[in-house]
């Protein structure tokens, strides 16, 4: 039995149709502000940049900032906040991994992240 | 029958669209790639025995609007695939242009910055900093490049007539591709551009 199939026996709605009738996405609107609140989060981390201030304070800002931005894009952008949840899975194992190798390379060789 | 064609899809073992899948498998493998090129770039920072450094030359203003161009080609992007999947072609042939064009306005600045850095006297084999940096930004600016193409190829589809409401799932994948180089800037651009120790 294939997992469509189980979805299928137990009522599930399949996957992809849960993603294509678009139903749960965002409106146009929605985009549009998710884009204002990127572009001002943007504009802040400029301003940061220009703002004398501790740089442990200014690369924890940054980082956090970056993160937010990164996150939006992935979640409303890219829909992993309204698809599979095998995709979610999948970028995570990926992100996971290469944050482990970036991690695991800075510490045998002896870079700094700032 | 658009709606019902929209919401047709193939049967496969998962309940996944293979190629939504695959697409994802890809993304997840690409963030090894890059990856690895800002960890090489973040290892060998200070590292650079001879000039010139990245304090004389990175324009953080000028990167900052490169930047800001990218964020709102994923916004533009986003809007395309919701007018496909409502059945508005008109307005995602404006929308992928747009993109497209937005992406072109990166590259652009992407190109006038690298002829900067060069005529400072920055090149792939100057010091760590000249490597690391063209390595990575570069291998960027290919993915952008491949990301414009793949947005006028969909455009010159669009107006024959080869893209429907029925295959918005052509537009999603482009538009994850798209999303995926718009965040790996965001890392970029916070790690290389504004940290600088």
């Amino acid at each position: 039995m294939t997992l469509a199939d189980y979805r299928k026996k137990r009522g599930e709605p399949l996957i992809s149709e849960d993603a294509e009738h678009g139903e749960t996405h965002p409106s146009a609107l929605e985009y549009v502000q998710i884009g204002v609140i990127l572009a001002i989060i943007t504009a802040v981390e400029v301003a940061l940049y220009y703002i004398d201030m501790d740089f442990t304070l200014l690369v924890t800002l940054l980082s956090m900032l970056s993160v937010v931005k990164f996150a939006m894009v992935v979640l409303w952008f890219m829909h992993l906040k309204f698809d599979a949840g095998l995709f979610s899975i999948l970028f995570a194992s990926g992100m996971a991994l290469t944050f482990a190798v970036f991690i695991a390379a800075i510490a045998m060789l002896g870079g700094s992240l700032t | 029958m658009a709606h019902a064609t929209a919401t047709d899809h193939m049967e496969t073992s998962t309940g996944i669209d293979n190629r939504k899948l695959l697409m994802w498998l890809f993304l997840a493998s690409d963030c090894l790639f890059f990856g690895s090129f800002i960890a090489a770039y973040l290892l060998y920072r200070g590292r650079s025995i001879v000039g010139p450094y990245p304090e004389d030359l990175f324009d953080i203003p000028f990167t900052s609007v490169s930047a800001f161009v990218l964020l709102m080609s994923s916004v533009t992007m986003v809007l395309a695939l919701a007018a496909i999947q409502r059945g508005n072609v008109r307005n995602m042939r404006i929308w992928l242009f747009t993109t497209a064009v937005l992406g072109t306005l990166f590259i652009g600045g992407q190109v006038f910055e690298f002829t900067e850095f060069n005529h400072e006297g920055l090149s792939l084999s100057t010091n760590l900093f000249g490597t690391t940096f063209f390595v990575l930004t570069g291998f960027h600016g290919a993915h952008v490049t491949v990301g414009v193409l793949i947005l006028m190829s969909l455009f010159v589809v669009s107006m024959r007539g080869g893209i429907q409401q029925k295959d918005s799932i052509v537009v999603e994948l482009a538009g994850l591709y798209w999303h995926f180089v718009d965040i790996v800037w965001i890392v970029i651009f916070t790690l290389i551009y504004l940290i600088q120790p």
